[in-house]
């Protein structure tokens, strides 16, 4: 059945660049020197050996392969273009056409009579400067008549006229509609919900059965059709990647390779042209992957790999795009090779290749005829590919991205704007304006009401931020950042809390509204330079509203400080999947001017009053939120012998910090910033209460060492969730970004070092390149789930002794998973379950290497 | 463009049938076969932290068209209170655009030979914007480049 599917886009597609080719060779003859529209031709031809090799037409597939290496020394300038030969490949297009009727009506191929014309294209494409011989006059080059000297059957050249007339009838099934028409019908239907919205308003107004009824029927259709021409426009990306399983089959059979093709989001509904546009370039990076990318058995298993090569299509919307991925564990790209390949071609000089950055090597495989394989095989190698990938992606106004790690795999990354495609977005109102909000960016909803609004947004150093379950989440308003008017003082604030590029924070508005589907459609050229939208849609009642670029305004607010390049480009990998980029908390405490925690680990900062404070068993004590909070004074931890000044200052600033239910204030002098930095802690120091100092903000700071501080001042705190975490090292995997954050600042607090990973993928490169002591796994990991960590770590020896917590989104789960292949499993949020299973696990491990030196602390 | 091009072609280039429109008290015709409607005010959204020419987006049967206002674009003063502009909506290379006017004229036709290149000395927030001069019995109709007009880059005063 979904063979039959793919014959038939086949025969339809092939058609269509048969037609093209006529064209096109015809008008070669007239311009031969029309570099661009020869290579348009190869491109064609290259296209239709492709997709006959994809589906074993042997016949079809040797006939063009030779067309196509004639084509390529035509466009290589090897051979001059005469109409010879030009009649030659002509000859070659209505073979062609005559084996797909064959196909179209019996499917196969048919007997093989072309013997001749393939020995003929061979020879003609042997020898270079020999003038080929055709034996037909050179005065008629005209695509009919083709000889009929193959087989030697008269009948043979009348038939294929009358084929040529007949046109196909599988072709005539599908009625191919510009994308110009749907434009416009889905403007129209648009135009007519809208009217159908005043009709039903008006209903309301009166009571008229008759008006009542059909205003109903037309609210129905009115619904349907609008469903309908939105279908006809949006199609799931699957559509392209069924046939892709089938390709990466017959290609790995054919280059003796085992390769398992996994894919993930393959609902991701995409807009018709866009479909189009990418269906090429998906085939021919999916070949490279598999012809270039992916080892042999042989080889992988000799690099420490499994046999068995991971080709994973992962497709997504992100942020206002389509992200489009392809992603193989084969040898990654070799950018000496592609240096060497390039100044072989005369196309870098070889002081130039020496200067080279990475990520312009990288590019080098965009050039026009570039391929470092080899030899060329029927599969790839002859250059086109990467070319037209960038130019078949950048035409729709998308971008290519191509990453690699020699030995360890090539991740190609499509981003796609999706200027058409249908979006959920929250509403909001500010500055009596209406915006949108892209779902995808908005983590959640926040409303302070009465007196909490003044308790909840502070101030670090005039900068706002919203203390948000355990972590301070800097603030942007949008009346500000689009110079809009601020409204009265009202009763209540409400804040979006959103995310762009791994970073969150929380942007007020006046008012939120409600979620609606929304057709997003781009801005004109005159609003190009505004980063603040990523283009304006037609709301229900025909009246248009921006849609916010979350990135943008992060950016324009200076919440998000990164330049967008810089944030596009490798360094949110890193952040990433190494976790150095930190928030930082500065502040200064007796003679340290400048010292430093990490955001993630303060849970409010607050101010008391002298008078508050109280004395309880010896220490100094507040009451907070009906607690005792015991206070600590950083300045005696820090310095012991110093007196205590003069003037104790009058309110005291505190610095909270939470460990489960147990809460402990941390008084400092001044706070002073929060700084976003790469942090390497570097000069170590031997002082009690310190790690070490590091460059911040340009200026050396102090990291607090907050276990021993907290442990000197407060005796038993973090005594709770145990301490052997200290030096431990803590993959954890997990989609969310936000979850990721939760579990990670629960483990940061009890001093484990955490690595994170969004992936599988992420994961195990991790693994790879650091060493890890225990793995917080997701059941839920994408793409395939936990489980799929569980199988690559217990594939390699070296990683077969590191315990693993799997982490469920329910209590039923996580008791149903609780004997699989996970030491552990707990509910996901779950914070103490799951800081003392690691402390467990934790402590496994210490008492099975050295027979307790940490003793585990639980119960 | 219109300095360096010779007066000849300019000719035979730019008579034709003209859609006329006012701004202030200047009279303007664009090419006929670039204007795709005439509309009255229309409801808008405003697009905080663009360039003021830019008045605001308004929704043309489900197309997304921006409106510019030419008293803006032409650096004059801004129209008396209560006066409503009108949409003239032109097609340029980069999709419809509306251009508010203060009041619509006819559809005229104009000889080649009334047309004039125009004075070397137009205000500077005009002359990229206005290609010619057709000298009317009783007035003058000034020839505006919808294309310039849209591309905000073209003849703003920095």
């Amino acid at each position: 059945m979904q063979d039959n599917e793919v014959i038939r886009e086949f025969l339809v597609e092939s058609h269509e660049n048969l037609s093209r080719l006529d064209q096109e060779l015809v008008e070669l003859e007239k311009h031969p020197q029309d570099a661009a529209l020869l290579a348009s031709i190869f491109r064609t031809m290259h296209t239709i050996k492709g997709t006959c090799g994809f589906l074993a037409f042997s016949t079809l597939e040797a006939i063009s392969h030779q067309a196509e290496s004639l084509l390529s020394q035509l466009r290589d300038g090897e051979r001059e273009l005469t109409p010879a030969l030009v009649s030659l490949i002509l000859e070659t297009v209505d073979v062609t056409r005559k084996v797909l009727a064959s196909i179209e009506e019996s499917g196969e191929e048919g007997p093989d009579h072309f013997e001749g014309l393939t020995e003929r294209l061979r020879n003609a494409a042997r020898s270079k400067t020999a003038p080929v011989r055709v034996p037909i006059p050179e005065a008629s080059p005209a695509p009919a008549s083709p000889p009929a000297d193959d087989g030697g059957e008269p009948a043979e050249a009348k038939k294929s006229e009358e084929d040529a007339a007949k046109s196909s009838a599988v072709a005539d099934a599908n009625i191919r509609v510009g994308v110009g028409l749907l434009d416009k019908l889905m403007d129209l239907v648009g135009e007519l919900v809208l009217t159908r919205n005043q009709i039903l308003q008006f209903n309301t107004e009166r009571e008229d059965a008759a008006l009542n009824a059909t205003s109903q029927r037309l609210n129905l259709i009115t619904t349907e059709l609008q469903e309908g021409v939105m279908k006809t426009r949006m199609q799931p990306i699957g559509m392209v990647w069924n046939k892709l399983p089938r390709v990466v089959r017959d290609l790995a059979v054919s280059l003796g390779k085992q390769i398992r093709l996994e894919m993930d989001g393959s609902a991701t509904e995409l807009d018709r042209t866009i479909i189009e546009a990418i269906k090429d370039p998906l085939v021919h990076l999916v070949r490279n992957a598999c012809d270039h990318g992916v080892e042999v058995p042989e080889i992988r298993v000799r690099m420490g790999k499994p046999p068995q090569a991971r080709l994973i299509l992962r497709a997504y919307h992100e942020g206002g795009q389509v992200n489009i991925e392809i992603v193989d564990d084969g040898a990654g790209i070799d950018l000496e090779r592609l240096k060497q390949r390039a100044v072989e071609r005369g196309t870098l000089r070889l002081e130039q290749a020496g200067a080279l950055s990475d990520r312009e090597a990288m590019n080098l495989i965009f050039q026009a005829g570039f391929s470092t394989a080899k030899g060329v095989s029927k599969v790839s190698g002859r250059g086109v590919g990467m070319d037209v990938v960038k130019s078949n992606i950048e035409k729709i106004g998308g971008v290519v991205d191509v990453s690699s790690r020699a030995g360890e795999g090539t991740t190609v990354k499509l981003k796609i704007p999706l200027t058409l495609a249908i979006i959920p977005g929250l509403v909001v109102t500010s500055g009596g304006e209406r915006f949108v909000i892209p779902q995808v960016s908005l983590l959640e909803l926040i409303r302070l009401e009465g007196d909490s609004r003044d308790k909840h947004i502070e101030y670090v150093h005039g900068t706002p931020v919203y203390r948000r379950r355990g972590s301070l989440l800097p603030i942007a308003y949008l009346n500000q950042v689009l110079g809009l008017q601020s409204p009265e003082r009202g009763e209540a604030v409400s804040m979006v809390v959103l995310q762009a590029e791994e970073r969150q924070f929380g942007l007020v508005v006046d008012g939120i509204n409600d979620t609606q589907e929304i057709v997003v459609k781009p801005l004109g050229k005159q609003m190009k330079g505004l980063t603040a939208y990523a283009g304006a849609t037609i709301m229900g009642d025909g009246r248009v509203a921006l849609i916010l670029d979350v990135l943008g305004i992060g950016q324009r607010s200076g919440v998000l400080a990164e330049s967008r390049e810089q944030a596009r480009g490798g360094s949110k990998q890193m952040a990433h999947a190494g976790g150095e980029q930190q928030r930082l908390l500065l502040f200064r405490a007796g003679s340290f001017s400048r010292l430093a925690v990490p955001l993630s680990l303060v849970a409010r900062l607050e101010e008391f009053p002298q008078s508050s404070i109280e004395e309880a068993g010896g220490s100094r004590v507040v009451q907070y939120r009906n607690r005792i909070l015991p206070l600590v004074p950083l300045r005696a931890v820090l310095e012991p012998d110093a007196a205590e000044p003069d003037q104790p200052a009058d309110p005291v600033q505190v610095i909270v910090f939470n460990n489960g239910d147990r809460s402990v204030g941390m008084v400092v002098d001044q706070i002073l910033d929060v700084a976003e930095e790469n942090v390497t802690v570097r000069q170590k120091t031997v002082r009690k209460g310190l790690l070490g100092s590091a460059v911040v903000g340009k200026r050396v700071a102090d990291f607090l060492d907050l276990n021993a501080v907290l442990r000197a001042a407060a005796g038993d705190w973090l005594q709770a969730a145990g301490s052997c975490g200290v030096g431990r090292s803590i993959l954890v995997a997990e989609a969310s970004p936000f979850s990721r954050g939760l579990i990670r600042s629960g483990l940061d607090m009890v001093g484990y070092r955490v690595l994170e990973a969004g992936s599988l993928d992420e994961a195990v490169r991790a693994l790879q390149q650091h060493p890890v002591d225990i793995v917080v796994t997701a059941i839920d990991l994408p793409p395939v789930g936990g489980a799929a960590l569980v199988r690559e770590m217990r594939l390699r020896q070296e990683w077969q002794g590191i315990p693993i917590l799997a982490l469920a989104d329910s209590a039923e789960e996580a008791r149903a998973r609780q004997n699989a292949d996970f030491q552990d499993c707990q509910v996901k949020f779950d914070r103490d379950a799951m800081l003392e299973s690691v402390a467990r696990l934790a402590a496994a491990l210490a008492s099975s290497e050295t027979a307790g030196v940490c003793v585990g602390e639980e119960q | 463009m219109a300095a360096t091009a010779p007066a000849k072609s300019d000719r035979s280039q730019t008579s034709g049938q003209f859609s006329t429109f006012f701004v202030a008290d200047l009279f303007f015709g664009v090419d006929v076969l670039c204007v795709q409607e005439v509309l009255r005010f229309q409801q808008m959204t405003r697009v905080p932290q663009a360039p003021e020419v830019i008045e605001g987006l308004i929704n043309l049967r489900g197309q997304i068209v921006t409106a510019v206002d030419m008293r803006r674009r032409l650096c004059l003063p801004p129209r008396a209170g209560g006066q409503a502009p009108m949409n003239m909506v032109v097609r340029t290379e980069d999709g419809a655009v509306s251009l508010l006017v203060d009041e619509i004229g006819d559809v005229l036709d104009v000889e080649a030979a009334a047309y004039e290149r125009p004075p070397e000395n137009l205000d500077r927030a005009a002359k990229d914007l206005i290609r010619g001069v057709y000298k009317l019995k009783d007035r003058l109709l000034l020839v505006l480049d919808a294309e310039r007009t849209v591309d905000l880059t073209a003849g703003w005063p920095a």
